[in-house]
């Protein structure tokens, strides 16, 4: 009795949470095939904010100068943070290595609006300085790579600690100078994990409000600036359209990835298993 | 400190690995290696034994070149290699974690190495046939080393380091990594391969058993220097100090006084009994010294032995079955314990003796060794 209670409770519970994950998302892709202008008044199904998101020229040159921002900026980030990863494990032990480990992840627990604000007085002194940078997408670039570059290093990091250290030694064993240790071992160990630092540092760029209100310039505003400036004027339904397109467009990505993942991770272990019969044999 | 190499049936006599006063300190504190000298003979295996901590990993590792010795120099056939970096010597490593490459086929593994020397595609592949045929591996050329069994990856982490033909061949923990029933079968394995090729072979283990089986010397290290030095067999029935009897198998130790001293036998009076020992000792009457005496070289019987020497008598405390012999538990009238090994030669199980009985311990008189360290 209770056995069979605590099952519904479970469901149950597992149902609300999901729904309350899940809710909002699929109101808004329900409400981006509604006809009326109103948001939150359902005439009929169209797809009549597809076709003006596809005139909105504004909001495309957004997610274009989003996609090319998230790119570059995950591209730095991922670059600074194997460096960073790497003197921070595979040296020996130097003076201030504690200090400079703590020091890097401070992007993490900062708060945006703070390292936006602090950025955005450097580049505005070094401005009145130099001449130079001109706000724009090499100051939005900046601040990106910079949060990246630590989520990048704990990735990097957390790969690193777990391979094992002696592959190194036995690259060098067998004849390896120490660049090609790297080239030839490290490296093609470290690409799965530089792969999905890759991918976080994309996101967290891509769907950046605050750095990217502070560094940019004016003709530079990327596609979440250009929702929440629109959102704070009314509601519009070409945004559900756009918010529509990124969610399909993430969940083929997400869906794909674990069902590789999964796919690679059974075939190792029928193989090992293989592996362990053959030997009994 | 070294001793001279025992004589082997190798005729060249030629010294291969010199290590020269070689010292290694941690930190500025910590003596890892404490001034180590030794020589390794052309083809010998040689086995570095010791408990954790002792120095055996650091010493190997200044010959591979991961580390360099604080003083004190490493020859290889007679050239200096004490600041040579690693992938300059013609010395190979064999890691006990094997240190396969994960993204590398076993083809690929074994070719590693000799692609780095630049050798012909056609040399390379030749090469990495024959010495995967030596470890019986060919028809797992193509598959990655997850897709191994344990013993099927030492062998394929061997014929790794085999493959360049090195001078000297590293083994860390060559058979730490597997079980039991798996040792004994690759230990061999390991050992007709290393003796197909030839190579010239350092060993570090904790394993007694596999240092006896697998080496041609053994060097018993401890705190960083080396205790003795020496083939198997001298170093287990001729301990020179304590330390080495009790590392080397089990050991009764009796605390006793030279009492005679003569050329020909001595005899050693302790709180238990009076030992004769069979031949001369240097040392003097009235010397404190240790009597060692192997469990095995231990007879047991319910009878009292003739004679003043060599036996005494206790209670049986403990009686510890192994299958093939059983360990006798000994409690002598002084309170000490002693061990004693009966090989278990019929199917009955008992000598006759059980817990609570009285027991004689004798030995002959050529069974003990006298320590006077």
């Amino acid at each position: 009795m209770s056995q069979a209670s605590n099952k519904v409770f479970a469901k149950g519970w597992m149902i609300a949470v999901y729904l309350f994950l899940y809710l909002p998302i699929i109101t808004l892709v329900v409400f981006s095939f509604n006809d009326s202008k109103l948001v939150t008044v359902w005439s009929h199904a169209s797809f009549r904010w597809y076709e003006a998101l596809a005139q909105d020229s504004d909001l495309i040159s957004a997610v274009l100068l989003s996609l090319e921002i998230a790119g570059l900026s995950a591209l730095m980030s991922v670059f600074f943070g194997t460096f960073t990863a790497f003197s921070l494990n595979r040296y020996k032990r130097f003076q201030g290595r504690t200090l400079l480990t703590s020091m890097s992840s401070m992007p993490l627990v900062m708060p945006d609006v703070i390292v936006g604000l602090s950025l955005l007085l450097m580049i505005v002194s070094v401005q009145n300085w130099l001449g130079f940078p001109e706000r724009g997408l090499f100051t939005i670039l900046l601040g990106h790579a910079l949060l990246g570059t630590a989520y990048a290093a704990v990735v990097v990091t957390s790969r690193l600690r777990e391979m094992d250290s002696k592959l190194d030694e036995a690259a060098m064993d067998l004849g390896c100078k120490p660049l090609q240790v790297f080239t030839l071992v490290t490296f093609p160990l470290l690409v799965p994990a530089l792969v999905s630092a890759f991918l976080l540092t994309f996101t967290l760029s891509f769907d950046d409000v605050v750095l990217s209100s502070f560094l940019s310039g004016p003709g530079y505003s990327t596609m979440p600036m250009v929702i929440f400036s629109r959102a704070r004027l009314g509601l519009n339904p070409t945004i559900n359209a756009v918010a529509t397109v990124t969610i399909v467009v993430v969940t083929i990505a997400v869906i794909a990835s674990s069902f590789y993942t999964s796919h690679q991770e059974r075939k190792r272990k029928r193989e090992e298993a293989e592996a362990y019969s053959d030997s009994n044999k | 400190m070294a001793t001279a190499p025992k004589e082997t049936n190798k005729a060249a006599q030629e010294v291969l690995l010199r290590v020269e006063n070689v010292t290694k300190i941690y930190d500025g504190t910590v003596k890892a290696v404490d001034d180590v000298s030794l020589t390794v003979m052309k083809g010998e295996i040689f086995a570095l034994l010791g408990g954790s901590g002792c120095g055996k990993s650091t010493l190997l590792r200044m010959m591979a070149g991961f580390e360099t010795p604080t003083k004190g120099k490493i020859f290889l056939a007679n050239q200096d290699i004490t600041n040579l970096p690693p992938f300059q010597r013609p010395i190979n490593m064999m890691f006990q974690s094997y240190a396969l490459f994960p993204h590398l086929s076993v083809w690929e593994n074994v070719a590693f190495g000799l692609k780095r020397d630049g050798m012909p595609k056609d040399e390379i592949a030749d090469r990495v046939e024959k010495m995967l045929s030596l470890a019986q591996l060919n028809k797992y050329a193509k598959r990655k080393p997850h897709q191994l069994s344990g013993g099927q990856q030492q062998r394929v982490a061997l014929v790794r380091s085999l493959a360049k033909r090195p001078q000297l061949l590293l083994l860390d923990e060559p058979l730490g990594a597997l079980d039991k029933k798996l040792r004994e079968t690759t230990q061999l394995e390991l050992v007709n391969i290393i003796e197909e090729v030839g190579v010239t072979c350092v060993l570090v283990t904790h394993d007694q058993e596999e240092a006896m089986t697998m080496a041609s010397r053994i060097a018993v290290m401890s705190e960083g220097y080396f205790l003795q030095v020496g083939a198997p067999d001298a170093v287990y029935e001729m301990p020179n100090s304590r330390k080495v009897a009790d590392f080397i198998g089990n050991v009764n130790i009796f605390e006793g006084k030279i009492e005679e001293d003569e050329p020909d036998h001595v005899t050693v009076r302790c709180p238990e009994c009076v030992h004769y020992v069979g031949h001369g000792v240097s040392g003097h009457p009235g010397m404190d010294v240790g009597v060692a005496l192997r469990p095995e070289k231990i007879m047991l019987s319910k009878d009292k032995p003739n004679g003043d020497y060599n036996w005494c008598a206790g209670e049986v405390i403990e009686i510890v079955y192994f299958g093939a012999h059983t360990t006798y538990h000994l409690k002598l009238d002084s309170g000490k314990v002693i061990k004693a090994q009966e090989l278990n030669n019929t199917r009955d199980l008992s000598c006759g003796l059980t817990w609570g009985d009285r027991a004689y311990a004798s030995w002959n008189n050529l069974a003990m060794v006298v320590l006077t360290q």
